[in-house]
C-alpha cells in the first residue's frame, strides 16, 4: 500500500518533468543573458535568471531553488570567467543533470566566447577578489554582446536542431536592430569621449573603453572589498585633482561612500542600471543601453 | 577588400568551430592564400559529409549574414586580429606540456582560539561521548586545520579529500574527515557519492566545521554524533524535476564511527530528504527529515578529551541505535542581496533509540548492566550581518536523556558509580546559551569572539570565552545554502 502510494508519487513527477519539456529550459546567470536568450529564444523558450539587477553576481546563495532550477535546465547562460564561482559549481554538483556539466553543449559562458581585458599578470588574494581570466563584466560592450549573441544562437541551434532556422531568423532580425542601434549610440556618445569618473567596482571596464570614459579611481580599495573610509578620504584628494564628471555605481551596489564622497566634493553619484531590470527604463538589453547613454550624457554632457 | 576580410574571418571561425576547435588561438592570421584554401577546404568537406550537412549549411548562412553586415563583423575582424597579436607573444610557451596545467583545487583552513574555561573536559550526563565530542582546552590552541584538495577528475567524476591537522596533548594528529569520490554526469537527477564523508543527515552535518558559525558545534552533534556523522560507504541523492526543490538520498555504510561501532555486516543506512523554496526575493527556506540506523558488537566510548582513567574499559556491547531529526533553515537578505546585510535563522532537533549491553570495568572491578536509551536534543540560533563584514550571532543548545537499565551485576562497582563513570547516567539536562560576534575583511579571513553560558548537567554552570580565528588559504570553495 505504501509502495503502491510512492510509485504514484515518483511517476507524477516523472510525467510533470515530461511536460514540462515541450520548451527549452534556460537558466541564465544573469539577467542580461536571461534577456538575450528570450531575444533569440523567443517563444520556443523557457528562461529563469539566478539573479536579479538588484543582487550581486559575485555573491549570492546556492538556494534550494536555484537547484531545482539547474536540475531540470537544458542550457545554462552564465558569464563565466570565475565570476560565478562561489556558487555555481555548487549548483551544478547539487543538480544531478548532466546536460549543463561543463563541457557539454548545455554548458555555454558568454565571456569565454570573447576577448577579456584586465587578465591579471599574477594572482595573490592581496590584490582582492581578481579573476584570472580576466574581467567578466562583458555584457555592457554592444560588440562583445553581438559576438556572444551569434555564439548562443549556433549552441542554441546544436541543442535544439529542430528549431534552428527559427533561431537562426530571431538572431538575424536581433543582430540588425542592434546594429542600427549602435549606430545611433556612437554617433552620440562621440561628446562622452575623454571624460572622467569614479567607479565603485571594475565592472565598467568594459563600457568605459567602449565609450572612450576614462575610470580615475575606484571606490573600492581592491576588487570586492567594500569602500574603508581611509580610503575614502585618500580618494577625495584624487577627486580634487583629476576632477571626474561623475560617480558611477550599479542599482546592486551600496551608495553610502558614492554618496560620502559626492557631498564632500561636489561630484554626482550615477547610479546606472548595470544590467536588465535595474531600473524601469531598462527591461530590454536595448533600453539599458539607451538608459546608460542617456544618464551618462545628461550628467557628463550638459553640466 | 572589407567583405573579403570579413567573410575569411567568419569562415574561418566556422571552420574552427567545424574542426572542434574551442579557442580561436594561434593560427588567425590569415592572408588571401589561406582564405582560398579555406574556401576549398569547406567545400570539400560540404560534399563530404551528409551529417554535417546541416551544420555547413549554418556556417554557410552565418557567414553570408556577417558578408552583408560590415561594420560589425569589421569589427570582429580587427578583435580578432588584434587577439592573435597579443597571443604571438605566448606562442611558445601555449604548447608546452606542463605537468601542473591540472592541479587539483587546495584549500588550506587556519583555525586558531584562545580559549577562557575552567573545566575544559566534556561530560555530558546520560550521553557516552565518542568521536571528537570535547571541549577546547584552556588558553591557546590551534584548532581544526583542515586541508582540503578538490578537483572534477574527468568529466564523469569529481573527487575531494579532506583532512584536519589537530595538535592535541602536545601531539599531532592528522585526521582523515572526508575522502570521496562523487559522480558528474548521471542525470536525470542522480548523484552518487563513494569513499568516506560526511553523512548527508542534518543540516550542520555535512558542513565542516570552519563554516560554522560558533567556534563550537551545537551540543546535540557532540553528544549524538561525536561531532559529525562520518560514514565510509555509498550514498546516493536524487533531485525531483520539480518546479520546487525535493531531494531524496540514501546511504549504505559501514556503520562503524561513532554513534554505530565496530561490526562486520556494514549495517549503517541512512536516509534523509530536503526540500526548500523561496519565499520573495528577499527570503528563502529549507526544511530536512533525516534517519540513521546502525548496530554493533562493540562500541568503546569516551570523546578524544577524556583523558584519565588509563585503565578505565567502558562499553557497549550487541547494541544498536537509531536516530531521526528534522532540519530547518531560513535565510533573508534585501532584495536577495546579502553583500550589506542578511539574516540566518537555523534549527535542528535529533532524538536517537539506542540499546546494549554496557560494561564499565576499572582495574579487577566491574559493573554491567542491558541499557536502553532515549535521548533528544535540539539546538536554534539566528545570525545577522549588520554591515559588511560584521555579523553577531545567539544560540541556545538543550540536551535530555532518559535512559533505562535493567539486570545489574555489580562485579566491585556500586550502581551509582556505574551510571557516573559510564556517563550513562542522566541528571539535569545539559543546555548552553552561547552570543557571538565575528568580523570577515574578506571571504578569506575571519575572527571571531564568543561567549557561552555552559550548563554542564552536572548542577554546574561555567562560563566559557573564545576568541577564535579563521583563515582559509588557496581556492575557496563554494559554500553550500
Amino acid at each position: 500500500m505504501k509502495m503502491k502510494f510512492l510509485y504514484s508519487v515518483v511517476l507524477t513527477l516523472f510525467m510533470v518533468s515530461a511536460h514540462a519539456q515541450a520548451k527549452l529550459n534556460i537558466f541564465a546567470c544573469e539577467p542580461e543573458w536571461q534577456a538575450l536568450a528570450e531575444e533569440i529564444g523567443g517563444d520556443k523558450v523557457n528562461v529563469t535568471s539566478a539573479t536579479t539587477a538588484f543582487q550581486d553576481p559575485h555573491h549570492i546563495e546556492a538556494r534550494p531553488s536555484l537547484i531545482a532550477k539547474t536540475r531540470r535546465a537544458d542550457l545554462l547562460i552564465c558569464t563565466g570567467s570565475e565570476l560565478e564561482v562561489g556558487w555555481l559549481p555548487l549548483l551544478l554538483r547539487q543538480s544531478g543533470n548532466n546536460r549543463v556539466q561543463d563541457g557539454q553543449p548545455g554548458y555555454f559562458m558568454a565571456s569565454e566566447q570573447v576577448e577579456r581585458i584586465e587578465v591579471p599578470e599574477q594572482m595573490d588574494r592581496s590584490m582582492g577578489d581578481i579573476h584570472a581570466g580576466g574581467n567578466p563584466h562583458v555584457h555592457l560592450d554592444p560588440n562583445r554582446l553581438l559576438t556572444i549573441a551569434q555564439a548562443f544562437t549556433q549552441r542554441l541551434q546544436l541543442i535544439d536542431a529542430e528549431n534552428a532556422d527559427f533561431y537562426e531568423a530571431q538572431f538575424v532580425h536581433f543582430s540588425a536592430t542592434w546594429r542600427e542601434a549602435l549606430k545611433g549610440w556612437e554617433s552620440q556618445a562621440t561628446a562622452l569621449k575623454g571624460k572622467k569618473v569614479v567607479v565603485y567596482h571594475k565592472n565598467w571596464s568594459y563600457l568605459l573603453g567602449w565609450l572612450g570614459i576614462e575610470a580615475v579611481a575606484d571606490l573600492e580599495p581592491k576588487p570586492g572589498i567594500p569602500p574603508t573610509s581611509s580610503h575614502l578620504v585618500a580618494l577625495l584628494q584624487r577627486v580634487e585633482t583629476e576632477q571626474p564628471g561623475a560617480i558611477l555605481i550599479a542599482s546592486y551596489q551600496d551608495d553610502k561612500g558614492a554618496n560620502w564622497l559626492a557631498e564632500k566634493s561636489d561630484v554626482p553619484v550615477i547610479s546606472l542600471p548595470f544590467t536588465v531590470g535595474g531600473n524601469e527604463d531598462s527591461m530590454t538589453l536595448l533600453g539599458l543601453y539607451k538608459n546608460t547613454l542617456s544618464e551618462l550624457l545628461n550628467t557628463l554632457v550638459s553640466s | 577588400m572589407k567583405v573579403d576580410r570579413l567573410l575569411l574571418s567568419s569562415l574561418f571561425s566556422t571552420s574552427l568551430l567545424l574542426s572542434g576547435y574551442t579557442s580561436a588561438g594561434e593560427k588567425i592570421m590569415v592572408d588571401k592564400e589561406d582564405y582560398e584554401q579555406l574556401k576549398a577546404a569547406v567545400k570539400s568537406l560540404m560534399q563530404a559529409s551528409e551529417s554535417n550537412k546541416q551544420a555547413l549549411m549554418n556556417a554557410e548562412q552565418v557567414a553570408a549574414k556577417a558578408a552583408a553586415s560590415a561594420k560589425a563583423a569589421t569589427e570582429t575582424a580587427n578583435r580578432v586580429d588584434k587577439r592573435a597579436k597579443s597571443k604571438s607573444g605566448f606562442a611558445n610557451s601555449k604548447g608546452r606540456i606542463s605537468g601542473n596545467e591540472f592541479n587539483p583545487a587546495i584549500s588550506l583552513i587556519l583555525d586558531g582560539r584562545y580559549t577562557d574555561i575552567d573545566n575544559s573536559e566534556l561530560a555530558l550526563p546520560g550521553f557516552q561521548l565518542g568521536g571528537e565530542a570535547g571541549l577546547p582546552d584552556n588558553g591557546f590552541a590551534t584548532g581544526h586545520n583542515e586541508l582540503a584538495i578538490s578537483a572534477n577528475i574527468d568529466d564523469k567524476f569529481f573527487g575531494s579529500m579532506t583532512a584536519a591537522i589537530v595538535q592535541e596533548d602536545g601531539e599531532t594528529e592528522f585526521e582523515l574527515e572526508e575522502a570521496y569520490l562523487e559522480t558528474l554526469g548521471l542525470g536525470h537527477g542522480f548523484t552518487v557519492k563513494g569513499g568516506r564523508f560526511f553523512s548527508g543527515i542534518g543540516y550542520l552535518n555535512s558542513i565542516h566545521d570552519h563554516a560554522h558559525d560558533f567556534a563550537d558545534r551545537p551540543l546535540v552533534y557532540d553528544a549524538l554524533f561525536g561531532g559529525h556523522l562520518i560514514e565510509t560507504g555509498l550514498q546516493a541523492r536524487w533531485v525531483a524535476p520539480t518546479d520546487f526543490y525535493l531531494s531524496l538520498g540514501a546511504e549504505v555504510t559501514s556503520g562503524s564511527e561513532f554513534p554505530g561501532g565496530s561490526n562486520n555486516n556494514n549495517d549503517g543506512l541512512g536516509f534523509f530528504v530536503k526540500t526548500g523554496a523561496d519565499i520573495n526575493t528577499s527570503s528563502s527556506w529549507q526544511l530536512g527529515a533525516s534517519y540513521f540506523t546502525t548496530d554493533f558488537d562493540v562500541r568503546e566510548a569516551g570523546g578524544h578529551a577524556h583523558g584519565g582513567g588509563a585503565t578505565a574499559d567502558n562499553e557497549l556491547q550487541n547494541g544498536d541505535v537509531d536516530i531521526a531529526g528534522i532540519d530547518f533553515v531560513y535565510k533573508w537578505a534585501p532584495q536577495g542581496n546579502p553583500k550589506q546585510t542578511n539574516f540566518k535563522f537555523q534549527a535542528e532537533y535529533f532524538i536517537r533509540d539506542e540499546n546494549g549491553h554496557a560494561e564499565f570495568t576499572e582495574g579487577v572491578n566491574s559493573a554491567e548492566a542491558d541499557y536502553d536509551g532515549e535521548q533528544k536534543g535540539f539546538y536554534a540560533q539566528a545570525i545577522y550581518q549588520f554591515m559588511p563584514a560584521w555579523r553577531v550571532g545567539v544560540r541556545y543548545d538543550h540536551l535530555e536523556a532518559d535512559n533505562r537499565f535493567a539486570n545489574f551485576v555489580n562485579g566491585g562497582i556500586d550502581q551509582d558509580e556505574f551510571l557516573e563513570e559510564s556517563g550513562l547516567g542522566a541528571e539535569d539536562d545539559p543546555n548552553r546559551s552561547s552570543i557571538m560576534l565575528d568580523y570577515s575583511p574578506s571571504h578569506f579571513s575571519r575572527i571571531r569572539l564568543q561567549y557561552s553560558d555552559f550548563d554542564n548537567g552536572h548542577g554546574e554552570s561555567e562560563d566559557i570565552i573564545t576568541l577564535q580565528y579563521i583563515m582559509s588559504l588557496g581556492s575557496h570553495g563554494s559554500h553550500t545554502y
